[in-house]
């Protein structure tokens, strides 16, 4: 099974991309970013480019990856049920982390999963596409330069963290809320604690 | 899920042998000629009655009003022309089987008191695939013999797998304002607008089901047009609606329906918004689709107070006993539910993404769960979990999260063989794994004596147990062979024929058989056709038969509703021989190359065959050739 099925990324922008397409149907794009298998010759071929070639459902043809690997409509399971299901996001032993992240002058809040990301950088990346902005450079002793935003989080002692300063396991594991602050708040913050 | 309407719809529970369709050639009452002849009693211009046939007639009458059952009426039907007359009078619930076996003006010709009627389309592997679009199943030819024969008597129409337009639902709600029920399972054609049209015309609405159907997104926000004031709405269900919703509407419409008892909310429903309709409602609802089970990505910025407490909300459902929903459930919620556990019969997380650890702590508490549905994410585990528990169930399905041929499995035969000894009275089985053994199939039909349905469905084609290495023979054999009420088996794995053979030799109450990649040679299904008197639907793909296997069933044809087989290996001439010897069969070939220059030995790549009354369609498709 690959681990990262198309729809793993939670920074699914394309959820709330205005689009005038039915819901599923934006998988053909996704699939092709999968890195498949080589499979086995099936003892089918001839059956699969059969069935392939003819004017099978839609839905059906999005749903799988690329033809050669796979039979329509087996195994039997309705598009609708196949598009529907939610992909697991992260490694299956443990759930995701979800926390809300806010940004300053943003109207909406976000929620992410933090057991998608390795670590901090490509959180970080992340969370600028996501916003469209800048974080600056990271460095232990001034925090987050280069930029007027600073990305903070709340713990679970409740105390506002910069974003960065502990190990990332530690890091996910308490931390409960984001916000990525801006202006002279996210500079009191960056100039050491 | 279905609610428990399309699920009667699907007539696995039903144990009567006879054919469902309307009856057919052996309807002897039929060719009587119209002057009443021998002993009947059937009243004619000429023919006076005498007091003694008044009270016969006005004792039949009441007497029919008692049979409810179809087949029985069905029955009655054939024991005269005037009992045959008498019943079509008073049949008030009309099944139709499959649309195409009669057509509408000799259904409404014969049936003049039709309240309700169901009405079947597409042949179920078409949910696959396997039928180019734009087959058939239309429900338009029907809508204006309806609105001429059975106005302002019909106002129940159940349909599946047809194909509805926005036109036909407008048409549908103009020709019966009193209208009560509409359930659309696995139904496409229609969109919002649709809906809109009809919520608004049908004031009398009680009834509104879309289960598992295709509803195109025409931007119409259909839920405010539901009229104002007072609804004398029962069941609302759009799980499969996947549009997003007024919110505000429905709320309003909610608040409005006292007699709201089924809900079914689709996925942009979130988990605040269910809070919100629990609380007024709550308490009612016996049935409930909770929709998202998750947080709605846009909250106002600072949204920072406390979420509601939906465990409480939850405990003040009395009466619920199906739930279903959690369509992007964020598992942190899912204790919100533990109070209504206990009292659930229906539990449905096939499109929730659970693991074991997070289903525990849930079904620990449902004792009482009779039907359930999961994702194989569950695992092993929590199949057991499950087992620990449910000691009362009568119903499982485990879907795939990841429906490939090579996919990683989660759920294996420890999960199987787990159900078998922790389920003693299950009745219906649907299992996708990517592995099994004979062994586990053999202790579920020895564990499980009462099952009705069995449908294994190994997902790796051609796949042994994976253990012995042996053909997956033995175990649907033990399934036949041990579990006497068996009416319906979908096979899968590594099968040859001597599956095929145990069918054929223990199958005798089968009504519903599905193959695929199955079988060795034609006497595979030749065991089966000429081993089951009850068969009424045979499903096979990709599976080695051929023409002579065909005509080993043209004893049977008749007696079934249709038979189906794409890529076998029949030919044009094998099928046009079935379709000359049997003239009242209607025999498509689906997806044919080429209508014009047929060769004898041209293949026949999908074969869907079927009795029908009324003949040949007349809304074949280029790419159908009827034989």
């Amino acid at each position: 099974m690959e681990k990262g099925l198309g729809f793993g990324n939670d920074l699914n922008l394309k959820a709330t991309e205005l689009r005038l397409g039915l819901p599923g149907t934006d998988e053909v794009e996704e699939q092709a970013d999968y890195n498949v298998r080589n499979k086995r010759p099936l003892p089918d071929a001839t059956v699969a480019e059969e069935c392939g070639g003819k004017g099978k459902s839609d839905a059906e043809l999005e749903t799988a990856p690329p033809a050669k690997t796979q039979i329509v409509g087996w195994p039997p399971i309705r598009s609708y049920r196949k598009n529907n299901i939610q992909a697991k996001k992260s490694e299956p032993e443990a759930p995701g982390i979800y926390v809300k992240v806010s940004m300053d002058g943003a109207p909406y809040l976000r929620k992410i999963d933090l057991k998608v990301y390795q670590g901090y950088p490509e959180l970080l990346k992340a969370l600028e596409n996501m916003f469209k902005f800048t974080i600056g450079v990271y460095s232990e002793r001034e925090g987050y330069k280069g930029s007027e935003y600073a990305p903070t989080y709340e713990d679970k002692d409740g105390d506002w963290m910069l974003v960065g300063d502990v190990p990332w396991e530690m890091f996910i594991n308490s931390c409960k809320r984001f916000r990525i602050m801006k202006g002279s708040e996210a500079r009191g913050l960056g100039c050491g604690v | 899920m279905r609610n428990d309407r399309a699920e009667r719809m699907s007539e696995d529970d039903d144990h009567r042998s006879q054919p469902s369709d309307l009856d057919f050639t052996t309807n002897k009452a039929r060719n009587c000629s119209p002057v009443a002849s021998g002993s009947g009693s059937g009243v004619t211009e000429e023919f006076q009655p005498t007091y003694l046939d008044e009270v016969l007639d006005n004792v039949l009458e009441n007497v029919l009003d008692f049979l409810t059952s179809r087949r029985d009426r069905n029955a009655a039907s054939l024991v005269c022309k005037s009992w045959y007359r008498k019943e079509a009078h008073t049949r008030s619930e009309l099944f139709i089987g499959n649309c195409y076996a009669v057509s509408p003006d000799r259904v409404t010709a014969r049936f003049t008191k039709v309240r309700s009627l169901v009405l079947k389309g597409k042949p179920r592997f078409a949910d696959f695939g396997l039928m180019p679009p734009g087959w058939g199943a239309h429900f338009n030819p029907w809508v204006m013999p309806l609105a001429r024969a059975y106005r302002p008597l019909l106002e129940k129409v159940h349909l599946k797998r047809m194909s509805v337009t926005d036109d036909d639902l407008e048409m549908l709600a103009e020709s019966f304002p009193g209208f009560k029920e509409l359930v659309l399972v696995c139904c496409d054609g229609f969109g919002t607008s649709g809906l809109s049209v009809f919520v608004r015309k049908c004031r009398q609405l009680r009834v509104l089901d879309l289960v598992e159907s295709e509803v195109s997104d025409d931007e119409v926000d259909w839920i405010s047009c539901f009229p104002e004031g007072e609804s004398c709405l029962e069941s609302l269900i759009f799980d499969c609606v996947e549009c997003p919703i007024n919110f505000e509407a429905l709320e309003r419409l909610v608040s409005n329906s006292p007699s709201l008892k089924k809900l079914g909310l689709n996925r942009h429903v979130s988990i605040g918004q269910l809070y919100r309709l629990l609380l007024i409602r709550g308490p009612q609802l016996a049935h409930l689709g909770t929709g998202s089970f998750s947080l709605s990505e846009l909250a106002p910025h600072g949204d920072q107070e406390q979420e509601p407490d939906y465990a409480s909300v939850f405990s003040a459902c009395k009466s619920l006993v199906f739930l279903s929903g959690f369509r992007e459930i964020i598992p942190d919620y899912l204790p919100a539910i533990y109070p209504v556990c206990a009292n659930l019969t229906s539990l449905n997380f096939s499109y929730a993404n659970i693991d074991a650890e997070q289903l525990r702590p849930v079904i620990r508490n449902c004792h009482n769960v009779q039907v359930f549905w999961a994702l194989d994410s569950i695992c092993d585990e929590g199949l057991q979990a499950v087992a620990a528990t449910c000691r009362e169930l009568r119903e499982l399905r485990v879907f795939p999260i990841d429906a490939r041929e090579d996919g990683e499995g989660s759920v294996s035969e420890v999960g199987l063989q787990a159900i078998s000894e922790g389920c003693p009275k299950l009745q219906s089985i649907l299992f996708f794994c990517q592995e099994m053994t004979n062994a586990a199939v053999i202790a579920m039909s020895r564990n499980c004596p009462d099952l009705v349905v069995f449908r294994l469905c190994i997902m790796g084609r051609h796949r042994p147990d994976h253990v012995t290495g042996e053909p997956m023979d033995e175990g649907f054999g033990a399934i036949v062979m041990n579990c006497k009420k068996l009416t319906r088996l979908a096979t899968s794995g590594l099968l040859t024929d001597k599956a095929f053979h145990y069918i054929g030799r223990y199958g005798k109450l089968v009504r519903t058989l599905s193959f695929a990649f199955a079988g060795n040679t034609d006497s595979g299904l030749k065991y089966v056709l000429e081993g089951c008197p009850q068969l009424q639907k045979l499903e096979i793909r990709d599976s080695p038969f051929g023409d002579a296997a065909l005509h080993s069933g043209l004893h049977q044809y008749y007696n079934m509703r249709f038979l189906w087989m794409s890529s076998c290996r029949l030919t044009h001439e094998g099928c046009r021989q079935v379709a000359q010897a049997l003239p009242r069969l209607v025999v498509e070939a689906i997806g044919s190359p080429n209508k014009e220059n047929m060769e004898m030995d041209d293949p026949v790549d999908t074969l869907y065959m079927y009795r029908s009354l009324q003949g040949q369609r007349n809304d074949v498709p280029e790419f159908v050739t009827i034989l």
